[in-house]
Parts: C-alpha cells; sequence; structure tokens
C-alpha cells in the first residue's frame, strides 16, 4: 500500500529513536530553560548561562558531526574541510550580527569598528543588505551550500576519492583560512567578527535570548537527525552506501554516483552552515581559526568516537570530546591534545564502531546469551517489509 | 541481426596489446561462451563493451546502430547491457532484497531515488527473481554473509532484475559446487532466446551443457570460433589452450 510521504519521511525514525526526542525536547525546550529563567542563581537547580552556551555550542557541533556522518559514515567520503562550511555559515550570520552593533562599536560609526580602522569610507558591495536579517537567513542557507556543489562537482566530477579527496579538502579549507585571514577581504582579518550586541533590536546577553538560541539549536540538532535518518533509509541512503562499498558496481547497474554523492555532499554542507549560524552568537565570536585545518580533523574525530554510519554517534561523539575538551583546558590545557590524540588512536584500535559500536555489540552478546531462537526468526521471508 | 558487434577493435596498456583487431559478432538470442587462457583478454572485452576502458581504435556497435564507445557506464547500463563481474560484486552491507531493489531497472536518477518506494508489482518482481535464483528463504539476510556460490547467483540475480538485453557473465560458475552450476547451466539456458548472452568461463564441461557457439580468444583476437567440438579439435586451439 502506498503511504504518503510525510508519514514515511517521519516513520524513517523509529520509534525508539521518538521517544529519546521526545525526552531530549522536554530537556531541552522547557527543563533547562525553566531551571535558567525561574530558579533563582543561588539555588541548586538553577542551571548557569555558563552550562547553557556550552551545551548550546556543542549542540551546534553535533549537527556539525551527523552532518559529517551523512557524507563519511554513509557515502564513505572522508571530508576534512567541513570547518570551512560551519565557519561560512557563521560569517554570513555574523555580518548581520556586525551591523547590528549599529553605532555603539569604539569608533560610533555606522560601519563595523574594523573598516573604520582600515580608513574604508563604505561598506563593500558584498556588504550590501547584511542588515537584514532575512538576508543574513539567506546567505547562511545557500553561501555554504553553493561553495560546496562548486567544489564537489569539480572534485567528484574527476573521480577524486579517498584519501586524495581528504587531502584536498584540508587544502580547501586552508587556503580559505588564509583568505581570511587578510584585512582587505573584508571580514575583519584575523580577529574576525566579535563584540556583537543585539539580534533582531534584543540583547544578545540577555538570558532569554541565550534561552533562546538553545532551543534553536536543539531543534535544528533534532530536525537534522530526522532529515537525515530519512535520507539514509531512502533509496537514495541504500545507494550512497552502495557507492560505498562497490562504486563501479553501481555505475553498471545504470546509477550516476556523480549525483548522489553531489546531493549528500552538499546537504551536508548546508546543514554545517546552519549549525555555524548558531553557533556564532552563542559563543559571540568567529574568526578564521574556524576554517583551520586542525577543526575540520577534529570533527572527524567526533564521528570515530561515537560511531560512523549511526547519526546518534556523532551526538555522543561531539559530547564525550567537547566536554572533556571543556574539562581540559580548564584543569590541564597543556594535555588536551594529548588526551585528544590517545582517544583517536584507541578508538581506532579498540572501537572502529566507536561508542555506538560497544552498545550494540554488549546488546548482542545480551540477546544471544538470553535467547536461543529468535536469531533464525529474523531472516524468514516474513520479516520482509 | 546482431545485437553485439565488436569490430576491429584495439587497446593497448603501455604499448601491450590487451586486444588485438577484436571482431565478434552476436546474433541477437545468442547464448555465446568466450574461452581463452589467462590473459587472452576476456574481461578487457568486457571493460571495453561496458564502458570501463576505450577502445584505442576499432567499433562496438549495440543493436547494429548505437555506438558505445563515447558513453558512460552509467547510460550503456541503461541502453541494457548488464555485466556480471569475474570477481563477485554485490553491495555486502545490503540485505539480499535491498540488492535486488538496488538492479532493478527504474528510474535511477538521485532526486527520484530520495523519494521512491517499491510499488507492489515491483516487490513481486523482486520476489520472483529471488525464487529465480533460489534465494528467497534469504531476503533478509545480510548480502555479505552468503556463501561464495550464493553471491555469484546474487549477482545473477541483480543482472535478471535489471531485465537487460544483453547479458556478459565474467567466470559465473566459479566457485560454485557442481549442483549450482548445473543449475546456473539450466538458468541460463532459460533465458537465452528472450536475452543474448555471452558468458566466459573455463570449466568445459559448463560449457559443453550451454551448448553455443564458442569463441576463443588468444593475444587479444579470435582464434577459432564454432561449436564445441569443432573448436576443441582446431591444432592452433590445441596448442594453445586445451593442449597445455
Ligand atoms: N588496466 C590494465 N593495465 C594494464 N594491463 C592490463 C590492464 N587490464 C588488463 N591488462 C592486461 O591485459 C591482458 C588481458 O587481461 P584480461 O582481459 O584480464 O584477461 P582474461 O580476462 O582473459 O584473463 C593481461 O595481460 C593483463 O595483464
Ligand atoms: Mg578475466
Amino acid at each position: 500500500m502506498r503511504r504518503p510521504f510525510i508519514v514515511r519521511f517521519f516513520s524513517a525514525t523509529p520509534k525508539a529513536g521518538w521517544q529519546a526526542l521526545a525526552i531530549f525536547t522536554t530537556f531541552a525546550l522547557l527543563v533547562v530553560p525553566l531551571l535558567h529563567l525561574a530558579v533563582p542563581e543561588t539555588s541548586v537547580f538553577h542551571v548557569s548561562s555558563y552550562a547553557i552556551t556550552l551545551i548550546g555550542k556543542i549542540m551546534c557541533f553535533a549537527i556539525v558531526g551527523v552532518a559529517m556522518d551523512l557524507i563519511w559514515g554513509y557515502a564513505g567520503i572522508l571530508s576534512l574541510g567541513h570547518g570551512l562550511f560551519f565557519a561560512l555559515g557563521g560569517y554570513a550570520f555574523g555580518m548581520y550580527l556586525m551591523r547590528q552593533i549599529g553605532r555603539d562599536g569604539s569608533y560610533q560609526s555606522d560601519l563595523p569598528d574594523f573598516m573604520v580602522f582600515l580608513d574604508w569610507k563604505q561598506l563593500p558591495w558584498y556588504w550590501t543588505g547584511s542588515d537584514s536579517i532575512w538576508w543574513a537567513a539567506v546567505l547562511v542557507l545557500t553561501v555554504p551550500a553553493l561553495v560546496a556543489l562548486v567544489f564537489g562537482f569539480f572534485a567528484f566530477r574527476s573521480r577524486i576519492k579517498g584519501v586524495y579527496f581528504s587531502i584536498i579538502t584540508q587544502a580547501m579549507t586552508f587556503a580559505a583560512m588564509l583568505y581570511f585571514f587578510r584585512n582587505e577581504t573584508g571580514f575583519g582579518g584575523n580577529n574576525g567578527f566579535t563584540d556583537f550586541k543585539r539580534i533582531a533590536g534584543y540583547s544578545i546577553t540577555s538570558p532569554e535570548m541565550r534561552v533562546t538560541l538553545f532551543a534553536l539549536s536543539a531543534a535544528m540538532l533534532m530536525a537534522t537527525l530526522v532529515l537525515c535518518r530519512y535520507v539514509v533509509s531512502s533509496k537514495f541512503g541504500r545507494v550512497l552506501m552502495a557507492i560505498r562499498d562497490a562504486e563501479s558496481r553501481v555505475m553498471f547497474l545504470g546509477y550516476n554516483p556523480l549525483h548522489y554523492k553531489l546531493a549528500a555532499w552538499t546537504l551536508s554542507a548546508f546543514l554545517c552552515g546552519i549549525a555555524g549560524a548558531l553557533y556564532v552568537p552563542q559563543v559571540g565570536i568567529i574568526n578564521p581559526g574556524e576554517m583551520s585545518p586542525a577543526n575540520s580533523i577534529e570533527i572527524a574525530i567526533w564521528v570515530a568516537v561515537g560511531g560512523r554510519a549511526t547519526l546518534v554517534g556523532p551526538v555522543i561523539g561531539a559530547f564525550i570530546v567537547n566536554l572533556s575538551k571543556s574539562f581540559f583546558t580548564q584543569a590541564f590545557p597543556e594535555y588536551w591534545l594529548f588526551f585528544l590524540g590517545a582517544l583517536f588512536v584507541g578508538v581506532t584500535l579498540w572501537l572502529p564502531q566507536g561508542v555506538v559500536g560497544l552498545w550494540s555489540q554488549w546488546r548482542e552478546k545480551r540477546a544471544n546469551a538470553l535467547a536461543i531462537a529468535p536469531a533464525d526468526a529474523a531472516v524468514e521471508p516474513g520479516a520482509a517489509k | 541481426m546482431s545485437i553485439l558487434l565488436l569490430h576491429e577493435v584495439t587497446v593497448s596498456f603501455d604499448g601491450f596489446r590487451a586486444l588485438n583487431s577484436l571482431s565478434l559478432d552476436i546474433a541477437v538470442g545468442e547464448l555465446r561462451c568466450i574461452i581463452g587462457p589467462n590473459g587472452a583478454g576476456k574481461t578487457t572485452m568486457m571493460d571495453v563493451i561496458t564502458g570501463k576502458t576505450r577502445a584505442d581504435r576499432g567499433k562496438v556497435m549495440f543493436d547494429q546502430t548505437i555506438d558505445v564507445r563515447r558513453m558512460t557506464e552509467a547510460d550503456i547500463a541503461h541502453l541494457g547491457i548488464g555485466r556480471k563481474f569475474q570477481k563477485p560484486t554485490i553491495f555486502e552491507n545490503l540485505t539480499v532484497f535491498e540488492n535486488l531493489e538496488l538492479a532493478m531497472k527504474m528510474d535511477k536518477r538521485a532526486r527520484v531515488s530520495m523519494f521512491a518506494w517499491l510499488d507492489d508489482s515491483e516487490r513481486d518482481r523482486v520476489s520472483d527473481t529471488l525464487k529465480q535464483i533460489r534465494l528467497d528463504h534469504q531476503a533478509e539476510r545480510q548480502a555479505g554473509l552468503l556463501s561464495h556460490g550464493q553471491k555469484q547467483w546474487l549477482e545473477i540475480g541483480m543482472l535478471l532484475i535489471q531485465d537487460p538485453r544483453l547479458l556478459l557473465l565474467d567466470e559465473p560458475v566459479a566457485g560454485m559446487t557442481d549442483d549450482e552450476t548445473a543449475r546456473t547451466g539450466e538458468l541460463f539456458k532459460s533465458l537465452a532466446g528472450k536475452h543474448s548472452l555471452v558468458v566466459v568461463e573455463h570449466d568445459m564441461a559448463f560449457i559443453e551443457q550451454l551448448g553455443g557457439k564458442v569463441t576463443v580468444l588468444h593475444e587479444g583476437s579470435v582464434l577459432a570460433e564454432g561449436d564445441l567440438a569443432t573448436v576443441q579439435n582446431d591444432a592452433r586451439v590445441i596448442e594453445v589452450y586445451l593442449g597445455r
């Protein structure tokens, strides 16, 4: 029987997934905001603004992790340049945030401070419209995706694969970083954008704004998970996995892998761009450091730690790595990179399926220990959808 | 009428001629066997027909009028040329059912796949093919867990469900038990007529069972052609191949 698309879309996420999302929603959209806004700071139940910002930030990273999993876990394309798409989304929204500062900057000018400093008299053409939040949204939704589309088209059309692809994505983000470092580029040089004051006229540092951004990040993370779950469980997703496992076979079946890879790649970059736009107002700064090759490598580590081709794994991975990072950078800053390296090596050696793999191994073992029969029942044709 | 015509096709790898002015004519509905020692160019010939390797010289005509030499692999597949590789290549991480689903003849553009949903007649086609390749009890099994022979059958099923006009089969019974080999032979014979088949094999008993015309390749060109008994008695064939 034919089911409407909308039903298929939402039923791609299994029941357990929806239960987890429901719990998450309750916390992210209700419990945490209330504990931050309504509970006095002296109470032990108060959620600090530090915690809100940290978790909000990690949820943005988690979106990037899921987007990365789509392309690496499912299509087998290891991008080491995803930080660029994240940063582009951040810069696109950052332009708007800079304009919202208005005349409250140190030079009391209509122009952003760094332009006054460079002795520019007017906004460059590409800042046109940057005072509109709608135009900012358009840029966030289109620029990272377009950059990915153009880059991906040439890379995939030339059939660049494997480690070569990873290397050129590193080169891509590195080149972009150098370009953004230059003052003349018009994006604030190595200082980037900072000292934001307002979004749509509301103070960016108010608790309400903080909670709003937190809730938006949570909602976006959930939307990303549901969307990506549909994509990977559709026929499109199965073709992606087939490309990952035996690309030439896919071509001889009459598929054009270029279109599949390009669509997944562009979708992935699109999601990263949105994550970047949500991230920047929460941390209050965006600079070319976000495009550094190391940042993009870290994204791959979140996915590896959590478990590839699982979608939830990267969320878990992003939390594990970034919570450890904020712990280490406060307690033992000099050891953070050693820890990260050790974590990556450890996961590669002992947990090829990541944390989620460990969990499913454990469940399998338990099921085998408990039951004798069901293993055979699972392969009966009756189980066919 | 010919379904596939190769005319003086030459392919060189760094000066070495893997195919040397090879000519071949396969008729519609024919079941043709190709034999030849290792390195004779059998796999390269299939690479040229399916667009994986480009011919340096010569003509490759499908269905008399279509020149496939400049077409992409995907476009050639859409013409109705299906191929089974020497090394079984199935999608190990997908189920048997899903392998057939991806192979099935249907709109294969990315934006269509994003919203695609199998209808009842398509499900029936998958079930029919599953029965044909005797994997109907393994539909939900992960393909990587099948036995070698079953993987070969699955790949044959993936070919059948594409409903190609011409099937190219590179050593399809390698690694099969005698019983599986005999059943594969029956299947191929039942396909001939409706489809055209080109079968590359080493197993003489299997070729005898198939009973079609046999072409012997040697050093990239045709050494002999005819029914099995004739080529087996050809002095040059005995010298280069059968005599060893
Ligand atoms: N891509 C390639 N590059 C270089 N030489 C090749 C390539 N493909 C095949 N050959 C050579 O061409 C010859 C024919 O190979 P092949 O068609 O695989 O033979 P067969 O399938 O008949 O055993 C062999 O000598 C092989 O080494
Ligand atoms: Mg061969």
